[in-house]
């Protein structure tokens, strides 16, 4: 159907939509990981609450979240430059991917380790533990599940965030359907792109799901 | 100097700005290898005050003492470790939901430092004390809850504690595991002389296991002291309603009614011998049985039960002395039955 040009522009692609999704949800749990820990912990229920380092914290993640990621990606370019030296193509588009993606990881970490049953930590505490054996053998681990399935969505919806970088030159599947199927109204191409993405978001999803249920105890 | 003081503790807390006190000016001293029941109604404030003990609720005014420490006076550090030589199980098990049973027991060992190996070992002993060897793979989630609570005992009693805490521990089981998680934690108090602290709003268990008893009510220490004592003759009225069943908001059935009441409490040696009927026969005189229970204090079967007399005055007096002869505590009761 496609000449061999086409496929290997296609598979290219795909090379670079995995990498600027899983590049950035990396980094972005770096970041994001330790905000949601420092949200829980700071939080009203928390270890440790802190209303100043709770509200800070929370009223950036609602910022960067409130803006839609189109708009995000021409906000930050300046900042994207200052990091990574160009605002464009696959390593451009990750910085905005970064930023977005910490803000989301943070709430969604939040919401995971809000979950863990407060006894189980009382329960902790009544042994002696510390509030960074807390955070790392109880918090933690008990979120588990919840965690994985926090990190599928994530990634799936960082995916969905790269195609979208296209606009800007980001490269990957999103750049080709935006160049081919909106610029040259070529329908083919376009539909096979966007063959590729619900195949590679099926995909993530099926693993993500798998493995959270495999390490999943509190049912059987 | 007793294991645990608990010198005029008061505990307040802030809720919307209004000043809630859960615990006032309470006084109470464990001894060391005491069983001790501390019994109150839902929201009396029991479980702040067991909090109290390891610390987990910090005092609003008072101190609490464990073996002549004040545990105020602790960096953060001291008390962590002084908290890890205080067992602690709860209504809930509170047990860790994705660890299995042996890593559970190993939990606290690991918190603490203990090597991985040595864990391993001291869990599996305890799984034997607790006889749940064979389920040492198993997770919470397949376990039932008298399973549970054994499992949380054993984790209690990893760091090899002085005094194990018990927050309404058998508030979620039947009656039956009751009585064997009962049985286990008397067996661990004789076999390892553990001071053992249980919060309840059960009587059964205060009375089936304990040997001393506080009372608290609405944040007060209302009565303390041997459960015998207090079983056969409550002071105040939150004893009085523990002991007897709830009688505030029942409606007396009128032909329950009598002019004079009085309860009778009597042990086992009595209890062979037929007093009522005797007492009947001898005064020829109706006496209304309005209520009657047994129960069993510390091994031993106490009942007791609530007469009413006839209207004569004169045969009352008869009736209560003849009683007190038989060795019987007499009290009179006033309110509804």
């Amino acid at each position: 159907m496609f000449d061999a040009k086409v496929i290997q522009m296609l598979l290219e692609g795909v090379r670079d939509t995995l990498y600027m999704t899983l590049v950035s949800t990396i980094i972005g749990y770096a970041v994001g990981l330790p905000l949601g820990i420092l949200l829980n912990v700071t939080g009203v229920t928390g270890l440790r609450p802190n209303r100043i380092v709770y509200r800070i914290v929370d009223v950036i993640c609602n910022i960067i979240r409130s803006i839609p990621f189109i708009i995000l990606l021409i906000l930050l370019i300046p900042f994207t430059r200052f990091v990574v030296g160009q605002s464009y193509g696959s390593n451009g588009v990750i910085v905005p991917l970064v930023v977005c993606a910490s803000a989301y990881i943070a709430r969604v970490v939040e919401s995971s380790l809000n979950e863990v049953d407060h006894g189980i930590i009382e329960a902790a505490k009544s042994m002696g533990a510390n509030n960074i054996q807390i955070v790392f053998k109880v918090l933690l681990v008990e979120a588990k599940t919840s965690l994985i399935t926090g990190f599928t969505i994530t990634t799936g919806l960082l995916l969905g965030y790269s195609a979208m970088s296209g606009t800007v030159g980001g490269g990957g599947l999103g750049d080709i359907a935006v160049r081919y199927g909106y610029h040259r109204w070529q329908a083919d191409i376009m539909i096979t792109t966007v063959i590729l993405l619900i195949i590679i978001f099926q995909i993530i999803q099926y693993i993500g799901t798998k493995i959270a249920s495999s390490l999943d105890h509190r049912k059987r | 100097m007793s294991e645990i003081e608990i010198r005029n503790l008061s505990k307040k807390f802030q809720i919307k700005g209004q000043q809630i006190v859960a615990l006032s000016e309470i006084n109470l001293n464990i001894e060391k290898g005491d069983i001790f029941g501390i019994i109150g109604m839902s929201g009396a404030g029991k479980s702040t005050l067991v909090r109290s003990i390891n610390f987990l609720e910090k005092p609003t005014e008072g101190e609490i003492l464990i073996d002549g420490v004040n545990l105020a006076e602790l960096s953060a550090r001291e008390l962590r470790k002084k908290r890890s030589e205080i067992g602690m199980i709860f209504q809930s098990f509170n047990l860790l939901e994705q660890k299995n049973v042996l890593d559970n027991i190993c939990f606290p060992l690991e918190i603490n430092g203990i090597r991985k190996k040595e864990a391993r070992k001291k869990a599996k002993e305890l799984l034997a004390v607790v006889k749940l060897e064979d389920k040492e793979k198993a997770y919470p989630s397949q376990l039932s809850g008298g399973q549970k609570q054994r499992v949380a005992i054993a984790r209690a009693l990893a760091t090899d504690p002085k005094i194990l805490l018990c927050d309404e521990a058998t508030s979620a089981l039947d009656p039956q595991t009751t009585e064997a998680i009962l049985n286990l934690l008397r067996e661990i108090n004789e076999r390892l002389g553990i001071t053992i602290v249980i919060i309840t709003h059960q009587m059964s268990v205060v009375t089936d296991i304990c040997k001393k008893v506080a009372i608290i009510d609405s944040g007060r220490l209302v009565e303390e002291g041997d459960v015998e004592t207090i079983f056969e003759s409550p002071r105040s009225d939150a004893a009085k309603e523990l002991i007897s069943g709830k009688t505030v908001g029942r409606k007396t059935y009128s032909e329950l009614e009598a002019e004079r009441k009085i309860r009778i409490v009597y042990r086992e040696n009595s209890a062979y011998e037929p007093i009522i009927s005797n007492l009947v026969l001898k005064f020829n005189a109706p006496v209304n049985i309005l209520k009657a229970d047994t129960k069993n204090v510390n091994g031993r079967a106490v009942g007791e039960m609530i007469l009413g007399l006839p209207d004569d005055k004169e045969l009352q007096n008869e009736l209560i002395d003849y009683l007190k002869e038989k060795k019987l505590v007499v009290t009179e009761v006033t309110e509804d039955v």
